[in-house]
């Protein structure tokens, strides 16, 4: 107990300082922020004005204090360029990025297990001379390349998927349930999800393989194949399930950085999720949901990288007798 | 065990390689640095002759160091030049013939001189921000390992903090900071990726620092920076060395993305510059397969390069790891 409480406590310090850094740097930023603001016909006073009403007339301390005061009451500021609160504009663009990544991981690690798992087993075959330098070319590929490839071939060439975003033009929803579980944002998914699926199964397979690998070596092992056991049967039912372990811990994590890396991937295919938000946002110097956006995908990461933790802590008996000592 | 080394992913070190970290399991027993390194060096000559992985990654790498030294003769055109036909039309979209190898561009310019140039802005970009990476995460991993206490804590929960950013939102960010250029793309790269040799280098040097050497060492009356410098860093720079050839890969990953997201330098050939190109001016839709691809598969050989260089590395060098 006292360990998940010190790793929390660890997690929101983290957090804080994120947000720190990031509010002086934005706010160190070239540009005038008001620029999404101001033209020609803005008088002096009109500026004065709009500078009041964001607050930037007020010392850099004096905006620190009640930036960290209204982002503990969740109120993240309000978007120059959208003229609407962070927090809205972020929050609906979070479920089409949650969407993504789980389901890119989702495929990804069901896939990257089973094929870790089948190397493993035919350790030294021309199947492994192939599997494993294809899945680290994988792993070397670019992301946005990855999807420029896909697009250029799936959708522009063949047909088979729309090019960008998440529905169709000109549809409308009576809420935010309906517009997902459409067969016409299913549609849209496809592309983006095998895209993330294909760079994301590297990691899983190869983690898998080689915990398979020892764990075959282990006396149980021996002891099951004494037995007179299978080898299908040891292969899945002992040592794949002990292999799986650090691979769950690798999901958790996975999320947490598959957000911040999914900024390429929103971007190609003009998914309205949170990365491309993010980079629109810092391309149109909109600092308050530039910071926003920032935030909650640390926010993700910090709270990936503590469930990581603990499940870790939780399932393997040797780290928390570490941790308790 | 390769997964502490393998590409992870930049942010995603966490508990799953934890346990797994790779331990030397033949240290040299030299006391001084000049065996150690001797040794070190010979292990480099010996490992490609042993894996297939190192040899071919070491080939691939001398191909693309070659292609960068050399680029000034082997490309046809100006990278950036615009070219215009006898008529003053815009030689734009051309398929590949025998002027232009891989056709040209929308604007013009010829796709093959612009792949050849944008190897030296990778191998640029890749070994200046791995060199950064690496020195940091050595020196952080040293110090943190050898001396232990509140220096290790505050090392290792700065490692933590670096780790808590979202790397790539973090670096477009800095590069729109601080302007579009390389160097800042490379700072961002060297500011955030240290942490994962930093772990590794300081597991090792706490286990080392227990050896009977280190303690021969100090009994000479060796000052605890000799120690740390002469005695104990030579045994960590195959490490070292390992993760330099795998961050090579994620810096120039990296920098295309960034490049390609649009916050990279607009004067500067390279191959995220020349995807973002591609991507911007519908080559797509064209079905241009001669202008996106190639830069691609640039990207793959030399990230993959450096994948399969530190995997050979790791099958010789240290046995216990091999997957």
């Amino acid at each position: 107990m006292k360990y998940v409480m010190s790793r929390l406590l660890y997690a929101i310090l983290v957090l804080w300082i994120v947000g720190t850094i990031l509010f002086f740097m934005f706010r160190l930023m070239p540009g005038s922020p008001l620029a999404a603001f101001i033209d020609q016909t803005t008088t002096l006073e009109q500026q004065q004005a709009l500078i009041a009403r964001f607050g930037l007339d007020k010392s850099l301390f004096q905006q620190y204090t009640i930036f960290l005061q209204n982002a503990l009451q969740g109120d993240l500021g309000q978007s120059f360029f959208h003229r609407r609160p962070v927090t809205e504009v972020v929050m609906e663009a979070l479920p089409n990025t949650v969407i993504l990544t789980l389901s890119g991981l989702v495929v990804a690690y069901i896939f990257g297990v089973l094929a870790g798992a089948y190397l493993a087993w035919r350790r030294g075959s021309a199947v492994e001379g192939i599997g494993i330098p294809l899945a680290l070319a994988t792993r070397a590929a670019p992301e946005f390349w990855l999807g420029m490839v896909m697009l250029a071939f799936f959708s522009f060439h063949l047909g088979w998927f729309p090019a960008g975003g998440a529905n169709s033009v000109g549809l409308e929803y009576d809420n935010e349930w309906r517009r997902i579980f459409t067969v016409d944002y299913l549609h849209h998914l496809i592309l983006p999800v095998l895209t993330l699926a294909i760079y994301l199964q590297g990691l899983p397979l190869l983690l898998m393989r080689s915990n398979m690998i020892e764990i075959l070596q282990e006396e149980f092992i021996t002891m099951s194949k004494m037995k007179g056991l299978g080898s299908r049967t040891i292969v899945l039912n002992h040592a794949a399930r002990n292999a799986m372990l650090p691979v769950a811990t690798a999901f958790a994590l996975g999320i947490g950085s598959a957000i911040g890396g999914n900024v390429v991937v929103e971007t190609i295919f003009s998914w309205p999720g949170i990365g491309r938000l993010l980079v629109n946002a810092v391309s149109a110097s909109d600092y308050p949901l530039a910071q926003g956006a920032f935030m909650i995908i640390t926010a993700v990461l910090v709270a990936m990288n503590f469930v990581a933790d603990m499940t870790y802590h939780l399932l393997d008996p040797r780290i928390r007798h570490a941790a308790s000592n | 065990m390769p997964q502490a080394i393998e590409p992870m992913g930049p942010a995603s070190t966490g508990r799953a390689s934890a346990a797994l970290l790779p331990h030397l399991t033949t240290v040299p027993r030299r006391t001084g640095p000049l065996p150690a390194l001797a040794l070190a060096g010979k292990a480099f000559w010996r490992v490609p002759r042993e894996s297939h992985y190192a040899k071919v990654g070491l080939v691939i790498y001398l191909i693309f160091a070659l292609t960068a030294i050399f680029a000034d003769q082997l490309v046809n055109y100006e990278p950036l030049e615009i070219l215009f036909a006898d008529n003053y039309q815009l030689r734009r979209n051309l398929p590949p013939t025998a002027d232009h190898w891989l056709g040209t561009s929308y604007s013009g310019r010829d796709i093959y001189s612009q792949l050849v140039m944008g190897t030296r802005s990778a191998l640029a970009v890749g070994l200046t921000a791995a060199i950064c990476v690496v020195a940091i995460g050595t020196l952080v991993g040293l110090i943190a390992g050898y001396f232990g206490g509140w220096i290790d804590n505050l090392l290792m929960r700065l490692a933590d903090i670096a780790l808590g950013i979202p790397f790539l939102p973090f670096v477009i960010v800095l590069a729109s900071f601080m302007g579009a250029a390389q160097s800042n793309v490379v700072l961002g790269i060297a500011l955030l990726l240290w942490p994962n040799s930093a772990r590794v280098i300081r597991s090792q040097v706490m286990s080392l620092r227990e050896r009977a050497f280190i303690e021969a060492a100090r009994v000479t009356g060796a000052g605890k920076w000799r120690i740390l410098f002469v005695h104990i860093a030579p045994n960590v720079l195959a490490l070292s060395f390992l993760y330099t050839s795998v961050a090579v890969g994620w810096a120039i990953l990296t920098e295309a993305s960034v490049s390609f997201l649009g916050f990279g330098p607009s004067d500067t050939v390279s191959w995220g510059y020349m995807l973002q190109d591609a991507y911007a001016s519908q080559a797509l839709g064209r079905g241009q397969y001669n202008w996106f691809i190639p830069p691609g598969l640039c990207i793959v050989f030399v990230v993959m390069a450096g994948f399969f260089i530190s995997r050979g590395y790791e099958e010789v060098l240290f046995p216990k790891l091999k997957g």
